[in-house]
């Protein structure tokens, strides 16, 4: 099992649920965070009072899947997730030692 | 109310009523008993002023707090919340135990601050006592001109806080509230605003306030609300000095949101506080009601396209700043003004007010949280002088009226003299900056120095909300 970790722009959400969902991935975890790399942040004004915000929105995904199909998951979010452009984020892949399914019991892949 | 008058009590006011005058004026009655005022109260009247007095309660709670509390972090919002109610609730106890005496009661030969034992309690107050007008022979219930001062004295402290959000302790900022009213607001009120009304000054000339016996032209509280708080307000921020953190953190307003919202109230509430003013429901009302509308809409206009040319983006929060300079601006002239000199007079009071809150205030380096002195009292301060300019007849003003004849006569436009009226205007915003910012300065001292007026470092970072009130604003 693998978790895949995935820092999207978060008006790419939609198109990444879609893409994961056509490999088969039956859920996700998704948070709203905060972070920066190489994208500048913006500048703000009020009433002439500039802050540059060096943290810049983004969209955390969480996934766990079996090992078969990890690499076709990745595929998937990385042809949806691109723009192109700086700031499109990150992929990272981790392994999974356990997995239960609280209602039932059911443990490992049967839990996903 | 208000206003304005010129020299020995001279003044100006209701046009369109006194205008009509002539024909009937042999039948007016100099010095009406209370019997015969009861009969010149016009139900028309009395319910404009009744909706007015509601409509300014709107500009405090929630407009005023919802402007100001968009303005602060979120660890602040609730404490200025709370600041803006508790001061209309103790300003509110205030006003009829002491202050509605102080103010609109006569101090004999004291031209300054009224009788503090006439009326208080509001002794002798009751629905069968009446208020004079601008016009003669026209009288509202006294008790319905009690309720529409209320709610400008409850107001006027309101302002002052946001020069000094998100860094002050509650029941010393009460304190202050409490001993402010009393030496600075009713004073300044009873100075602009107090006189023995159209049918009683003609046998008793001085019975006024100072400056309503110089001519001051104030329609509905430039000096006596705007240059008043703002100053205090730059004197407090001085006193207790800048947030912790001010320019090396980011402190950026935490709903723009709520300040839209607060700032849309304050312009409909404001309706009732410069078009009341007039006191009665009449053309002059009409007048001041359409220069609130338009000057309004040209400062929000002449704001975004300051902010377009100097940062290439015009925001809502300039726009929302620049509508409330348009209000505090055309207060004073707002009864005096033509629509179209009351635009310029919007279109000029943005660009003075956005020098002073960006290059001024960082220039000085002074913390005025949320620009009280760079909206409020320079606006009103623009404002004030602005009104001897759009108030003269020639340039489609109301001009002003001489209240020590019976009845009273409007000036004739030949004799309207801009110059004569701007030096007038400038004794009263000079009086009002040292009256109000003296006084403040030794009430700020005094808490300073005795139970302290600031919260501690930890308590800042922390927040007012937790701190002081026990609670958040928010709690997602």
């Amino acid at each position: 099992m693998k978790l895949i970790i995935a820092i999207i722009k978060p008006f790419k959400l939609d198109e990444v649920r879609e893409a994961l969902t056509g490999v088969g991935i039956a859920g996700m975890t998704v948070s709203e965070v905060k972070g920066f790399g190489r994208q500048k942040g913006q500048t703000e004004i009020y009433r002439g009072a500039e802050y540059s915000t060096n943290m810049v929105p983004k969209i955390k995904i969480e996934v766990v899947c079996g090992s078969d199909i990890v690499d076709r998951a990745v595929e998937a979010i990385q042809a949806a997730a691109s723009t192109g452009a700086i700031g499109d984020g990150k992929i990272f892949v981790l392994d999974v030692g356990q997995a239960v399914r609280i209602r039932t019991g059911e443990t490992n892949e049967t839990a996903l | 109310m208000k206003q304005g008058w010129k020299t020995a009590g001279l003044v100006l006011g209701a046009a369109a009523i006194v205008a009509a005058m002539p024909a009937w004026a042999a039948d007016l009655i100099k010095a009406p008993t209370v019997e015969q005022q009861a009969t010149m109260m016009n139900k028309g009247d009395n319910a404009w002023m009744l909706v007015s007095s509601a409509l300014v309660l709107m500009m405090s709670v929630p407009g005023l707090a919802l402007f100001y509390g968009g303005l602060v972090r979120t660890k602040n919002m609730l404490s200025v919340l709370m600041q803006v109610l508790m001061i209309v609730c103790i300003t509110t106890l205030v006003w009829c135990t002491w202050g509605y005496s102080e103010a609109f009661t006569s101090g004999g030969d004291n031209h300054f601050w009224g009788s503090f034992t006439t009326k208080a309690l509001l002794m002798g107050v009751n629905g069968g006592t009446y208020a004079a007008t601008f016009s003669n022979n026209v009288y509202i219930p006294e008790l319905t001109y009690v309720c529409f001062q209320m709610t400008f004295a409850c107001i006027t402290p309101a302002l002052i806080i946001g020069a000094f959000a998100e860094r002050v302790k509650f029941t010393p900022l009460m304190i202050f509230m409490v001993l402010w009213l009393t030496l600075v607001y009713f004073p300044i009120a009873h100075m602009v605003w107090y006189w023995a009304g159209p049918d009683f000054l003609p046998d008793a000339p001085t019975d006024a306030g100072f400056l309503f016996l110089k001519g001051a032209l104030d329609f509905a509280g430039g000096t006596v609300v705007h240059i008043n708080a703002g100053i205090a307000g730059l004197v407090g921020c001085l006193i207790i000095g800048k947030r912790t953190g001010y320019k090396t953190e980011p402190m950026p307003p935490h709903s723009l949101t709520m300040t839209m919202i607060g700032a849309s109230l304050l312009w409909v509430g404001w309706f009732g506080f410069n078009a009341g003013s007039n006191l009665e429901s009449n053309g002059v009302t009409a007048v001041a009601f359409a220069n609130t509308f338009v000057a309004t809409a040209a400062a929000g206009v002449s704001w975004a396209l300051v902010e377009q040319f100097v940062h290439g983006k015009p925001s809502l929060l300039g726009a929302a700043s620049g509508v409330v300079a348009g209000l505090v601006a055309v207060t004073p002239a707002s009864g005096y003004a033509h629509p179209m000199t009351a635009i310029v007079l919007g279109l000029v009071v943005s660009p003075i007010c956005f020098f002073f809150v960006t290059t001024v205030k960082n220039m000085l380096k002074y913390d005025d949280s949320l620009d009280v002195f760079g909206v409020h009292c320079i606006g009103g301060i623009i404002g004030a002088l602005g009104t001897a300019i759009v108030a003269d007849p020639k340039l489609g003003g109301q001009g002003y009226f001489d209240y020590t004849k019976f009845p009273a006569v409007a000036v004739a436009p030949a004799d309207y003299s801009i110059a004569s009226q701007l030096i007038i205007q400038l004794e009263a915003v000079g009086l009002t900056l040292l009256w109000s910012g003296g006084i403040s300065a030794i009430l700020f001292l005094a808490l300073k120095y005795t139970i302290g007026i600031r919260p501690s470092v930890d308590v800042e970072h922390e927040g007012l909300d937790i701190s002081s009130h026990g609670e958040r604003a928010y709690n997602y």
